[in-house]
């Protein structure tokens, strides 16, 4: 097979550029490939981050000509070779070194989530009972790997950095599974709407097309979400309603 | 001298995979202060890959099953090597382990009356994997991490421990650095729990991932703990074998639970040429019944398929030795033949084994609802690890712990599928509420300053050296020779040779040299994994080379049979007071008259 | 909610390294809906040739007050109490609803957002603007009243299918024309469209976490899912032939064209 070049992305938060490594391809290669055998011969020092290199663990997450990727799933047949491959991290959070940024916000967000709250059980062992399809809409959500692709092409993260008021995809997503859980008794739907800030995202579905597990993430996560708070908050006719209710 | 920078807690854990986490939620469940540490970020932990499901015998799908049924068939598997006490724990505790899950947010597949459903696996007698299609691993860490950052534990990721520190005897805390500064770090601890997982990166093709250094193994061996069955390492049967950069990884038993085939070049079902023995009575003697069973037939056997790993593993060798392998060096494993029985079968593959057919379609072009795969055998597991106490997991230092894969003990010689999540959720478990225990009954150690002093210089060491070895060609020579040398067949020649060859790269080791800074930088990483790496490398080779016989996940070509004598003994390594490694045979934990009744019953 | 600190890198409107055509997508979007916004208007304002046989067309119906046929109330020309500095035109009074309704469709706002706002211009390519308030507050909260543009769209589903219906009732009875099925095709459209909207999807059942306990809604459920799954697809063929309906009327209606009989 031909050769090809990486333009990669060499720096840190002092700032950086890019540095061109031609290379060998072979069958069957991917990016996360590509850096390895960088890293190995040219670049001992080269900052990447990874795991398992299947796709199942979402840490090698970054962007491929411009376009979020999971480099261990990003075959070089896809791209096109004659011209160099720019390889840069992900632009949405603080950069490390490299490729490599830092996504800690994404674990302080999550604690802002409440956890999950069991209903009464339904069985005298204290198990429930539960119908494989009720489980089927929240285990799309549970495919979830944590790559934080959809945080970072977000542009309410990604171009206003509204870090404070807004928790990103990942988070509607992770808040979805627990609301739409069926053993979960706890309410969301205040804080989505309140601390969450669901109001903030405009449905452009970047997050559901860049989404390596290929959850629908807009239609399936966020805009039921958003119905839930229209359901509460939004809705005069239901609110009437319940008031007549108690 | 060197900063640094000391952080106390009650308990420290070491490794955020499934017996990490366990371990420091029950930790902190018991109101002491935890802290984990991980080299990868939270939840990317290898238990992620794991596919198939978690073995805990509920009897929600056959209601014959019980914990008496499990421990049998765990015991089986393990070649009557495991500690007896562990399987029985094991097996007793799995269910309430797994219903806890579900507590915490898990989504489990259902029965059709609606509880946990539980899949067929290898070795195990009745479905009693509960899972979530493929994905089980995932499904487990996320559900234990979501449920753990409300706990108040201290999550501190991209962490290497490069020390255990001790106080005399006992354990004191251990010393590392933070992978993306180079930072050191010291975290005085009372208890420290060892969660790191396995060693399969000390071989070259493996379903691990690089964190697979067998830190855990090597930090307690040099802190003075014991190994113990390090000769029996775990070759799965079907790891991808096309194309290459993704040789190794994993493809799940679920394919053949769930009715995938192996076959060879000439189209035939080699798996039925050789059944052993003891396994006859239970094996299905024909195709059709083997389907059977594989759709809940609770009358019939199990296709020949769902033999133990090791056996699966050495028969695929074997069709490739003889020539009767697939064009790049595996087998067939074909899931597509199910259209023959089932109707709409590519939609029924596709929701049983959705990352399977992800897998495949996206890293090798291939369709598995219409082609079979290729496969062949890849490093997956070790059985061998820390020797603890059967109940608290506590290894012969006061106040040092291990659980998981990085401990020994429940799987003797060879693990059963299914087993190693639960495993995890067990013994992670007591390994955390002992450790909280432990924590509670002694005061904090003191910090020996000079031993973090010389810890830290000899991490930095390879920055100021010049000219050495580089660490990526050493890590791969090990790779290389303990493949060819100490893997799924040994002989005696061969691992006397690994161990001059892991001599030698000890020397280059010593002098390894890196360059750039310490920010990220992953040519120092590697250098800093390789003692580990070496350590278990020898402990395998050594221990291999003393067991002459073939049994479980070791196999000897020169003494290719069962040796009734060796079946009396574990191989336990230790450290000598020279530094040398020092391997001994020690009598196995015999089995009560109780743990006789039930293994004769389930014969 | 903790925060962080990022220099921004992405810069200016436009930036990427995205290497594909990515304003092709707005770019169609902002001609295909920009087209029909402008046609649309000319229609509504100019109040004829709205009608012709039996055909009316979906911009004018129902047609509540008017001068044709097939008006509930006719009037001669234009009611008295119409304000005077308005034109009348019958299709004001009802064109508010299906243009609520798509203004505030799940997926024509994320459309439009990109094609008329560029905000963001396409996926990880750079603003025009800092500022951003999202659909939280003024004005676009009021995107919140969907269901309620889709309870009157529901509606007009059944008054565009009578409208099919009399399409092929003419002045010598029951026929077929290449209008009747031109008009048949848009309560079919409409319909695609609207019972596979995101509101009704969540109504129906979306909103239950144990829908497998009324099986009838789990059924319901399961069909506006798969027509949702292709709800751009819906929106836009549907739009399409509401604007080319109209056209075939205007055709008609001044004889430039001629219906023709198919039996």
């Amino acid at each position: 097979m031909a050769n090809a070049t990486f333009r990669i992305w060499r720096g840190d938060k002092s700032g950086g550029g890019y540095k061109d490594y031609p290379i060998e391809t072979s069958e069957g290669m991917v990016v996360l490939d590509a850096v390895h055998q960088i890293q190995a011969s040219q670049a001992n020092d080269l900052a990447v981050r990874w795991n398992c290199k299947a796709g199942k663990c979402g840490s090698c997450s970054a962007e491929v000509n411009g376009f979020p990727k999971l480099m261990c799933m990003t075959r070089l047949n896809t791209l096109d070779l004659t011209q160099p491959v720019t390889v840069q991290p992900m632009q949405t959070f603080p950069v490390i070194r490299d490729l490599v940024t830092d996504v800690s916000w994404n674990y302080e967000v999550k604690k802002t989530i409440q956890k999950m709250k069991t209903r009464k059980p339904d069985a005298s062992d204290g198990t429930w009972r539960v119908n494989q399809r009720d489980v089927d809409r929240p285990q799309e959500f549970r495919k979830c790997i944590e790559c934080f692709l959809c945080q970072n092409v977000c542009h309410v993260l990604r171009e206003h950095q509204m870090f404070s008021e807004f928790v990103g995809p990942r988070f509607f997503v992770y808040a979805a599974a627990l609301e739409m859980n069926p053993v979960d008794a706890a309410d969301r739907v205040a804080d989505l709407k309140d601390k969450h800030g669901i109001g903030l995202c405009n449905i452009t579905k970047c997050c559901t097309h860049v989404c390596p597990e290929e959850i629908k993430i807009t239609d399936n996560a966020i805009i039921p979400l958003k119905e839930r708070v229209v359901d509460e908050f939004f809705d005069p006719v239901r609110k009437l309603f319940k008031m007549f209710k108690g | 001298m060197a900063s640094y920078e000391t952080f106390e807690h009650d308990v420290l854990v070491i490794g955020a995979g499934g017996a990490g986490l366990r371990a420091a939620v029950e930790a902190s469940a018991a109101g002491t202060k935890v802290c984990v540490v991980s080299k990868s970020l939270l939840g990317k932990a290898h238990t992620v890959m794991a596919e198939g499901g978690m073995a805990a015998a509920m009897a929600n799908v056959d209601d014959r099953d019980s914990w008496r049924v499990h421990f049998a068939d765990t015991m089986r598997g393990g070649q009557y090597l495991n500690n007896p006490r562990m399987a029985e724990i094991h097996a007793k505790e799995a269910p309430d382990r797994v219903r806890e899950l579900e507590a915490w947010g898990a989504l489990f597949d259902r029965t059709k009356d609606g509880r946990i459903l539980q899949r067929n696996f290898g070795g195990h007698r009745y479905p009693r994997l509960a899972h979530v299609g493929d994905r089980t691993g995932l499904e487990m860490i996320r559900t234990l991490q979501d449920h753990g950052v409300h706990q108040g534990i201290d999550f501190q990721m991209e962490i290497t421990i490069v020390t255990l520190l001790k106080d005399g005897d006992r354990i004191a805390g251990a010393m590392g650095y933070d992978r993306e500064r180079g930072r050191f770090k010291v975290y005085r601890a009372k208890a420290v729990v060892l969660a790191t997982g396995g060693i399969g990166r000390a071989y070259q093709i493996t379903s691990n991932s690089w964190e697979y250094t067998g830190d855990g193994q090597a930090l307690a061996y040099h802190a003075g703990a014991k190994l113990l069955d390090m000769e029996f390492v775990q070759f799965h049967p079907t790891g991808m074998v096309w194309p290459p950069s993704v040789k190794g990884i994993l493809v799940t038993e679920g394919v053949r639970g769930e009715g995938g085939v192996l076959r060879n070049n000439k189209g035939r079902r080699f798996m039925f040429d050789d059944i052993p023995e003891n396994y006859r009575s239970s094996t299905a003697d024909n195709e059709e019944e083997g389907w059977r069973y594989v759709t809940g037939d609770k009358s019939a056997r199990r296709p020949p398929e769902l033999l133990t790993r090791d056996h699966v593993a050495r028969c695929i060798v074997r069709e490739v030795r003889e020539g009767r392998g697939s064009p790049h060096g595996g087998v067939f494993l074909d899931i597509s033949w199910i259209k023959e029985k089932v109707q709409n079968a590519p939609e029924h593959i596709k929701k049983k084994l959705p990352s399977m057919y992800h897998q495949f379609k996206q890293l090798g072009d291939i369709d598995i609802t219409k082609e079979p795969m290729e496969v062949g055998p890849t490093t997956h597991y070790v059985m061998g690890g820390v020797r603890v106490d059967a109940d608290s997991q506590m290894s012969c230092v006061p106040g040092l712990f291990a659980a998981g894969e990085c401990a020994a003990g429940l799987h003797g010689a060879n693990r059963l599928g299914g087993n190693s999540l639960s495993d995890l959720l067990v013994f992670g478990k007591r390994a955390g509420e002992f450790a909280a225990k432990h924590a509670k009954s002694v005061s904090m150690p003191k910090l020996d300053s000079p031993q973090v002093e010389a810890a830290a210089k000899a991490a930095v060491a390879p920055f100021e050296r010049q000219g050495g070895e580089g660490p990526y060609q050493i890590q791969q020579t090990l790779q290389d020779n303990m493949q060819q040398l100490a893997g799924i067949v040994r002989r005696e020649d061969e691992m006397t040779r690994a161990l001059e060859l892991i001599a030698s790269l000890k020397a280059k080791a010593a002098n390894v040299s890196v360059y750039g800074n310490r920010e990220y930088n992953a040519g120092w990483h590697t250098a800093m994994d390789l003692d580990s790496l070496l350590t278990v490398s020898e402990a395998v080779a050594r221990a291999g080379l003393m067991r002459r016989e073939s049994r479980g996940g070791h196999f000897r070509d020169d003494f290719p049979g069962k040796d009734n004598e060796w079946g009396q003994y574990n191989i336990e390594i230790s450290k000598a007071a020279d530094g040398s490694m020092r391997v001994e045979r020690v009598p196995i934990v015999p089995m009560t008259g109780e743990h006789q009744k039930i293994v004769e019953e389930n014969k | 909610m903790p925060s962080i600190d990022v220099p921004v890198r992405n810069g200016g409107f436009g930036q990427t390294s995205r290497r594909d055509n990515w304003w092709l997508a707005p770019l169609l979007t902002f001609i295909g809906l920009g087209a029909f916004v402008l046609y649309a208007n000319v229609r509504v304002f100019q109040g004829d040739h709205y009608h012709f046989g039996p055909y009316l067309s979906p911009f004018y119906s129902p047609e509540i007050v008017g001068p044709s046929p097939h008006a509930w109330f006719q009037v001669a020309a234009r009611p008295a109490w119409w304000p005077g500095f308005l034109p009348f035109s019958a299709a004001l009074l009802v064109m508010w609803a299906p243009v609520g309704f798509r203004m505030t469709c799940y997926y024509y706002r994320g459309a439009y957002y990109k094609a008329f706002w560029a905000d963001p211009p396409n996926c990880s390519v750079g603003e025009p603007r800092k500022s951003y308030w999202g659909e939280r507050s003024w004005p676009l909260v009021i995107q919140n009243i969907h269901r309620y543009f889709l309870y009157f769209a529901l509606i007009f589903i059944g008054i565009l299918a009578h409208d099919a219906w009399k399409a092929y009732w003419f002045a010598d009875g029951f026929h077929v024309n290449v209008g009747s099925l031109v008009m048949t095709l848009n309560p079919i459209l409409l319909g695609g469209y609207t019972l596979g909207c995101h509101s009704f999807r969540h109504l129906i059942g979306g909103g239950m976490d144990e829908i497998s306990k009324s099986p009838s809604r789990a059924a319901a459920y399961d069909c506006v899912t798969c027509l949702n799954k292709k709800h751009m697809v819906w929106a836009w063929c549907s739009l399409v032939w509401v604007a080319f309906s109209d056209v075939y009327l205007v055709l008609c209606s001044t004889g430039v064209w001629q219906d023709r009989r198919i039996f």
